[in-house]
């Protein structure tokens, strides 16, 4: 039964497996453009493809919460991450994690999105880059799956399944400037984890 | 001249007997730089080269496969160190959230035997070393319950016995976390990392880490020793074989393909043990405490006669021995024993607190282990020095395929 360490290359066909996936030739119409990669496939073959994989959200009972992951441009061109949407919140942002003067870590919206080269990875992680859920009403709970539509700014989209994970991290203060933002100004906070454990509350 | 012409140097052989054979190859304490030249000098010319310190690591990226017809951690080789988790579900947890938390946990003991980081892992780094790491997950009646499920028959439940001394600190739980491997850090990150993601759904009720000789210590597959100095295991089946199989693996309904895990935490009075000659140590298990040979043979493997008698009548082997009383009555009574030694730290004065955390794997329970620990209840000699303190059942569902999680077919 045992082996040695495979290569890292392998995509692990986990529970979550469903990678996102996109394939983005020149010349594909839209809605054949999208299909979910099978999921024991090595990435690398796929060398056409918008992949998302690694994708989680942090569990929350309500407000804002977010969503990380690894999205990785197979295509011969640049593309560009404009938006996202889910269903379980009304508002989504894209954000980006700064250090304002007096050291702490700020987040604010990325404008224009972001932009990712010809074969490079866009890192979504607590602390850095991430899919901001503004204004999540129904709990989000552990091992939850919810799904996300990216969009890009060629108008394709990309469908990725995120499982739902308590993290006690990526508390960043927000400094949105928005003024549709009801939630300005506060953080996504993580009490909700003390009620679980002690909890029969839901 | 150096030291090592001169073998008789008094402060040469004064340190050779306070490090022993075993340090001549080590080669990394500078203190025993002096011996090591010496070996090289004086005996080493006709007996094999000393054993050398590994350098390359090789051992910390062994994998073995997550997935499979069986969970990983029962017929796979045994490692260094084991760490056994029960969790009490909240009062909420439904066969939903069971789902939830079986494609979490799945998902991280995927991702962590492969030597990566689980999702939304703080500390990915601390995962690149696998070490053989496995994660195998039991169920408990408690889990059985909340999936809906009747508590199958085949998992006891193990009755109470005369003998026992058991704590709720120490017995049963609703869902068991088992993770092993032969690296004390890898266990600890993978442990936590399983833990974290159970929290949502329950506490942790008891814990237990047990240890065997550390890995590349022995030859592999030797016999473990636990910590009465006795060779434990000697008469176990072979994973692999049809026997093996046979005793182990359920072969019908959603645990086909899975087992049950009986555990008991059997304390062992090393104060009183101290007391004991090796004759007497040997005579209470039936076999000799250095060798393990029967008491009717002179190798391990040599098979016990249980008829052969003494000159004056008596048979050799004492029938209240450990091995005339737990060796099999009926044909099924036959269960795979995997346990562990701990040693945690003593109280009231004491200098030990230690023993077994026995664990064996059977098809069935209460057909095949509840008969054996009935009879060693009525006599065993061991009693004298054991106690068990914690007793607790799982059933082991069946191992998965990729996309798929443990105990879908209870759960989904
Ligand atoms: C601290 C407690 C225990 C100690 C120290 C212990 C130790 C030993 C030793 C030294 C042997 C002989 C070598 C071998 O075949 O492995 C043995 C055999 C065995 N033990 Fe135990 N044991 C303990 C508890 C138990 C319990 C609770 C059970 C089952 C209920 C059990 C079942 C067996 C069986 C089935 C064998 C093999 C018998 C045969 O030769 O067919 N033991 N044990
Ligand atoms: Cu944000």
């Amino acid at each position: 039964m045992t082996t040695i360490s495979r290569s890292r290359m392998t995509v692990r066909a986990t529970v979550f497996a469903a990678i996102a996936a996109l394939a983005l030739s020149a010349c594909a119409s839209d809605d054949a453009a999208e299909e979910t990669t099978a999921a024991a496939e090595p990435t690398s073959d796929h060398v056409h493809e918008v992949t998302f994989d690694e994708a989680w959200v942090k569990v929350v009972d309500e407000g804002m919460t977010a969503a990380f992951g690894e999205l990785h441009n197979g295509t011969h061109e640049e593309i560009v991450f404009v938006s996202a949407s889910t269903p379980v919140s009304s508002m989504v942002e894209l954000h980006e994690t700064t250090m304002d003067d007096g050291g702490d870590m700020m987040m604010s919206a990325k404008e224009g999105g972001f932009a990712v080269g010809e074969g490079e990875t866009l890192t979504l992680e607590p602390g850095g880059n991430h899919i901001m859920l503004m204004d999540v009403t129904e709990p989000i709970e552990a091992g939850d799956v919810v799904t996300l539509t990216l969009t890009f700014e060629s108008g394709d989209t990309l469908d990725v399944e995120a499982v739902a994970k308590e993290f006690s991290g990526a508390n960043e203060e927000y400094s949105g400037d928005d003024e549709m933002s009801h939630d300005h100004g506060d953080s996504m906070d993580e009490d909700h984890s003390t009620d679980h454990s002690t909890g029969t509350d839901h | 001249m150096t030291e090592s012409e001169h073998p008789q140097a008094p402060g040469t052989s004064r340190r050779r007997l306070l490090f022993g054979g075993a340090a001549v190859g080590l080669g990394a304490v500078a203190g025993v730089a002096a011996d090591r030249t010496l070996a090289s000098g004086t005996e080493a010319e006709s007996s094999p080269p000393p054993p050398e310190r590994d350098v390359t690591g090789l051992n910390g990226a062994r994998e073995v496969e997550f997935y499979g017809a069986h969970q990983a951690g029962i017929a796979t080789s045994v490692c260094a160190h084991a760490t056994y988790v029960a969790i009490d579900f909240h009062d909420d947890v439904d066969r939903d959230a069971l789902r939830r938390l079986m494609q979490l946990v799945t998902d991280d003991a995927a991702r962590l035997t492969e030597g990566d980081g689980a999702l939304a892992d703080t500390e990915p780094e601390l995962a690149v070393v696998p070490a053989s790491l496995t994660v195998t997950f039991g169920f408990g009646p408690g889990f059985i319950e909340r999936a809906g499920a009747s508590v199958p028959s085949w998992m006891g439940p193990i009755p109470g016995f005369d003998i026992d001394a058991l704590e709720d600190a120490w017995s049963d739980g609703d869902f068991l976390i088992l993770v092993s491997s032969d690296d004390p850090v890898t266990n600890a990150h993978a442990v936590r990392m399983l833990l974290k993601d159970t929290r949502a759904f329950g506490t942790v009720r008891w814990r237990q880490d047990g240890f065997r000789r550390a890995y590349g210590s022995e030859v592999s597959g030797t016999t473990m020793r636990n910590l009465f100095g006795q060779i434990d295991g000697t008469t176990n089946p072979e994973p692999g074989t049809v026997d093996f199989d046979h005793v182990v693996w359920r072969t019908s309904g959603w645990a086909a393909g899975g087992t049950t895990l009986a555990i008991r935490r059997i304390r062992m009075d090393l104060d009183t043990w101290d007391e004991v000659d090796p004759t007497g140590r040997s005579f209470s298990v039936g076999r000799d405490i250095t060798s393990g040979a029967p008491l009717t043979g002179s190798k391990e493997a040599d098979v016990p006669d249980f008829e052969a008698t003494t000159p004056s009548g008596l048979t050799v082997i004492s029938p209240v021995s450990h091995i005339a009383r737990s060796r099999p009555e009926a044909s099924e009574e036959v269960i795979f024993r995997r346990g562990y030694n701990y040693d945690v730290p003593p109280h009231d004065g004491t200098v030990s607190e230690s023993g077994l955390i026995f664990a064996s794997f059977q098809a069935d329970v209460s057909r095949q282990f509840v008969p054996i620990q009935k009879r060693l209840a009525e006599a065993d000699l061991l009693n004298t020095w054991t106690t068990p303190i914690g007793s607790a059942v799982f059933a082991i569902s069946p191992g998965c395929k990729p996309g798929e999680y443990v105990g879908q077919a209870l759960l989904g």
